[in-house]
């Protein structure tokens, strides 16, 4: 079976998030596999060793990405990629998938497996959007995944409800929590993992151009949520603040 | 000189942060209440080769340097460390005898299972009448026919409840003294092996210290670890081995308190400001980091000379001197400016400020080791 696991390298989910001139900082911040990829990524290998095969993580970023594809190569992936996108000056999640579909144009996948969301721009489109790309059935949100020969059973989460979903391959699937509790790399995996292969490739070997897959979206500003204000309490007779509470969400909440 | 990790060990080190971080820091007030690891952790351990970590490759260790350990070491440190404990006993005293003086069939018979964690290892020299003095054992092994026959009593052996494979310390030759002891690999299941009792601890809760007794014990000649009244020697230098790592250790777990420490007085507010605004507080603070920030450099330097081959005798026992005693002034420091909330139980501060305290007396007290030091300052001096 040709497994492929799309990942993305972003913040840990301890981070604050820093606003300087506009843009959010990542100085000195720690970097993770995206929580959700990590479901993926396990489910890929569990899928593997139940069924042969081999499982490829790609992720498209710049070098440093290179130290998250090493945790998924211990965790015990057999070959990484990395879509180098340096030079890409204007990205979305359309540029993102426009560059994945590029790079799977020529390879044979049976299942593509990504993470519902990143925990960053949390928009959850790389994924539909490449299996839209490479005309392929898609599931999200899966919480359970069982493959009998070309026939696949998914149990997804829907808002709190399970869905149950049969299909069968090849096909992209994105991972929500509870797919799996993701193993940590064994210590002797990561020195292993060094002698897996790492494959880097510039977008520019891709057969595609800057234009096409300039970004769909701009962003216009970056901002923090508001600081939240210390609450209220009320004083008084229990009908005198019922009235003073009614006042306070029409004037100052303006939510009645 | 270059004091930047290699890459790979940067690489294992943040793995066992993450680790650490998401499971073993969430259980620590359980491990304490409950005075024992978690299956759980005891399995996340296992699969990720923690057991492994001071033994060669080709047995499926880790086959890292002692500067590697040392990094992962302080990474462990700086989380409950009873669990610590029961992962160094194991890869330190309990696997580096016969990891450095076993021989080849011994190594292939038990470090695999010791690598996986499968089985584990303890180190027995102390007894009721030989702590400091560690060379006056009363437990014999007598030849008989191609065993050994033990008799005696070990006590306040880290992993005895846990482990299955011991290395033990005893008399072959009495009438040579330090030069009749020979080191035996002991396994929990030889007849005449019993674990006695139990001991109840201050602190290192999750980790347990028991008494060994041998009745008419039978250990196969094959067992014998090195050579014959070597042992004394040999528990000497599986002492000395492990001690940049115990120094590693203590360094995690110093930087652990400063971090909270530093945390708290920044928080915590006193007379309108701050506590750290308060140069007391602040100095205290300032001092905690200058001695870590020491035992940093001493333990890195010790675990390159080590790796280098050098003798360490005498450096060795300065930094499980230093390492002891720089946790102790830190975690009193830390309770300090913690005030009341440094000792009360619900926090980590009491934990690490008990556990501190049995550095400066289990693997060689203070005091010993200020007479190695000494020891070896003169007989430099008199060369
Ligand atoms: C929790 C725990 C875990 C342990 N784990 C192990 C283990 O896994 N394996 C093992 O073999 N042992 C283990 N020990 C034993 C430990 O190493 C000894 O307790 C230690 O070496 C001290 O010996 P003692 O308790 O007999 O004290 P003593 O030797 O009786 O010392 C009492 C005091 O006298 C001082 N003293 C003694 N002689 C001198 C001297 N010549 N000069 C100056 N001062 C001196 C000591 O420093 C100390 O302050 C453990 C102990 C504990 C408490």
């Amino acid at each position: 079976m040709n497994i492929y696991v799309i990942m993305k390298r972003t913040f840990d989910t301890e981070e604050k998030i820093v606003i300087e001139n506009g843009q959010i900082s990542d100085e000195g911040v720690e970097f993770i596999i995206n929580p959700y990829d990590e479901y993926a990524i396990e489910e890929a290998i569990r899928l593997r060793d139940d069924n042969g095969g081999e499982v490829t993580v790609v992720s498209i970023g710049d070098e440093e990405v290179e130290k998250e594809l090493r945790t998924a190569l211990a965790m015990g992936a057999d070959k990484a990629v990395l879509i180098n996108n340096e030079d890409i000056e204007d990205s979305d999640q359309f540029t993102t998938a426009s560059l994945l579909a590029a790079y799977f144009e020529d390879k044979e996948y049976d299942l593509i497996l990504g993470g519902n969301v990143s925990n960053d721009n949390s928009t959850g489109q790389v994924g539909p959007r490449l299996a839209e790309q490479l005309d392929i059935p898609y599931v999200t949100t899966i919480t359970k995944f069982e493959l009998d020969g070309e026939k696949v059973t998914i149990e997804r989460d829907v808002e709190g409800d399970v869905e149950v979903i049969e299909t069968s391959l090849p096909l992209l699937v994105t991972a929500q929590q509870g797919l799996n509790d993701p193993r940590y790399p064994s210590l002797p995996g990561i020195m292993k993992a060094k002698k897996k292969p790492l494959e880097e490739i510039d977008y520019d070997d891709l057969d595609i151009d800057e234009d096409e897959i300039e970004a769909k979206t701009e962003t216009v500003e970056i901002f923090l949520p508001p600081k939240k204000e210390a609450g209220k309490i009320l004083e008084g007779e229990l009908d005198e603040q019922v009235q003073e509470l009614v006042k306070l969400l029409r004037q100052e909440a303006k939510v009645i | 000189m270059d004091f930047r990790l290699d890459e790979d060990i940067e690489f294992l080190k943040s793995n066992i942060r993450k680790f650490v971080e998401e499971e073993v820091e969430k259980v620590a007030m359980q491990i304490e209440k409950e005075d024992r690891v978690p299956e759980r952790i005891i399995q996340l351990s296992k699969e990720m080769g923690l057991f492994g970590l001071s033994i060669p490759e080709e047995y499926g260790g880790l086959g890292i340097g002692m500067v590697g350990k040392c990094a992962l070491y302080e990474e462990l440190g700086k989380t409950h460390n009873g669990f610590t404990t029961l992962i160094g006993a194991h890869t330190g005293i309990g696997t580096v005898g016969i990891v450095e003086m076993g021989n080849d069939e011994q190594k292939e018979k038990y470090l695999p299972a010791m690598a996986a964690g499968e089985k584990i290892g303890a180190f027995a020299l102390t007894e009721p009448a030989a702590g400091s003095n560690a060379s006056n054992l009363k437990t014999t092994a007598a030849k008989k026919g191609d065993k050994y026959i033990l008799n005696g009593t070990k006590h306040y052996i880290t992993n005895a409840t846990e482990a299955d494979v011991f290395t033990v310390m005893a008399v072959t030759d009495p009438s040579k003294g330090a030069k009749g002891i020979t080191s035996f690999i002991v396994e929990k299941g030889f007849p005449g092996f019993h674990l006695g009792a139990v001991e109840e601890k201050m602190g290192l809760k999750g980790s347990h210290s028991a008494e060994l007794i041998f009745e008419d014990c039978e250990v196969p000649e094959e067992n014998v670890l090195g050579e014959l009244g070597k042992g004394y020697v040999n528990a000497l230098k599986i002492l000395a081995n492990g001690r940049a790592g115990l120094a590693a250790r203590n360094l995690g777990s110093c930087q652990k308190l400063l971090d909270m420490s530093l945390a708290y007085v920044e928080d915590r507010v006193q007379f309108g400001v701050p506590i750290i605004e308060h140069q007391a507080v602040a100095h205290m603070v300032a001092e905690m980091a200058v001695e870590i920030e020491a035992l940093r450099s001493f333990t890195y330097r010790v675990a390159w000379m080590v790796e280098e081959g050098k003798k360490v005798i005498k450096e060795a026992a300065m930094l499980k001197l230093y390492g002891s005693e720089v946790y102790n002034r830190v975690a009193d420091k830390a309770l300090q400016v913690h005030g009341g909330l440094g000792y009360i139980s619900d926090y980590p501060i009491e934990r690490f400020y008990r556990d501190a305290r049995i550095t400066r007396i289990y693997e060689g007290t203070s005091e010993i080791q200020k007479n190695i030091i000494a020891g070896q300052l003169r007989k430099e001096y008199n060369q």
